[in-house]
């Protein structure tokens, strides 16, 4: 497997992402004037502060060449993971559905929290799942990640299976909306999702459940 | 070259916390009875072909899920 971390001026967490697929195959930097992706098997879309984050966070980095390239990559069937500031690119650039606001407290939150892999489960039921399935300790730190779709939207991203990650109840720290920690495509091809599991990839650092998040993209945008 | 200005606000219905939180903040300033406080964003730019500002509101100055906007020409022209 070999995986391509894009880099735009302003991502600050793709040297972890790029440590974290090196655990699992070859990786490399991506930046973001390049077009290239051929001999790359997967991408992941850093977290950070691309083009500083001006006007929208996202919104300036999805016209990157690299970008474009993600497009085509991602629309061929390839696996693309967007962390964070990843995950709000991929939404500004229509390849995930919904956007991300700024947090409900208006504060920067930094913390570890539980992820529920909340494959096809509906809002109402998820409690009740959430307290026999494993969860995902990972960390999450943004100022700008609560996830909004317009409710339609969001009842057919739950029918549909595509809400890719939830907080475990009670632990949502942006006033996403139920609860969305993460979504995919249609395709299932390209997950997004606000914490960082290449930040939880060694013990040292407390978990390691963030490379199940790599290798389920890696197996096509099956959560883990 | 068009002056314009554009503004840009949250959509009707979307949780604004900045907002709340200026709205929050202004009795301890002796304003009392102020509602409804929507915070958005003002972008003012000059353009050789106005007639595309609204694709350009579209693609980049907002993201039309979650933002309105209004073009406002500086310059007299509709």
């Amino acid at each position: 497997m070999r995986w391509g971390v894009l880099q735009f001026p302003g991502s600050c967490d793709e040297r972890d992402a790029l440590h974290a697929c090196s655990l699992l195959g070859e990786a490399r930097l991506v930046w973001h004037e390049e077009r290239d992706l051929s001999g790359i098997d997967a991408v992941v879309v850093p977290g950070g502060f691309s083009y500083g984050d001006y006007l929208r966070a996202g919104a300036i980095a999805r016209f990157s060449p690299a970008m474009e390239a993600v497009a085509e990559f991602a629309a061929a069937g390839g696996p693309v993971l967007g962390i964070c500031n990843g995950f709000q690119v991929l939404c500004e650039a229509g390849l995930l559905p919904g956007a991300l606001l700024l947090n409900e407290s208006t504060r920067f939150t930094c913390r570890q929290l539980n992820l529920i892999p909340a494959d096809g489960t509906k809002s109402s039921a998820y409690a009740r799942i959430s307290s026999r399935r494993p969860t995902l300790s990972i960390p999450a730190k943004h100022g700008e990640g609560r996830y909004y779709a317009p409710g339609e939207v969001l009842d057919r991203l739950e029918e549909n299976g595509q809400v890719a990650y939830r907080y475990v109840p009670g632990q949502n720290p942006n006033g996403s909306a139920r609860d969305i920690a993460g979504v995919r495509n249609e395709a299932r091809n390209v997950v997004g999702l606000m914490p960082h599991p290449e930040h939880a990839v060694d013990p040292l650092t407390g978990s390691t459940d963030g490379l199940k998040i790599f290798e389920a993209v890696a197996a096509a945008g099956v959560p883990a | 070259m068009a002056k314009a200005r554009v503004l840009i606000r949250p959509k009707e219905g979307i949780l604004d916390p900045q907002g709340k939180a200026v709205e929050r903040a202004l009795p301890a300033l002796g304003f009392e009875g102020i509602e409804h406080v929507r915070v958005g964003r003002m972008v003012e730019l000059e353009a050789e072909d106005p007639a595309r500002l609204a694709e350009l509101c579209e693609k980049l100055l907002a993201n039309p899920l979650i933002e309105d906007y209004e073009i406002e020409r500086l310059d007299g022209a509709a």
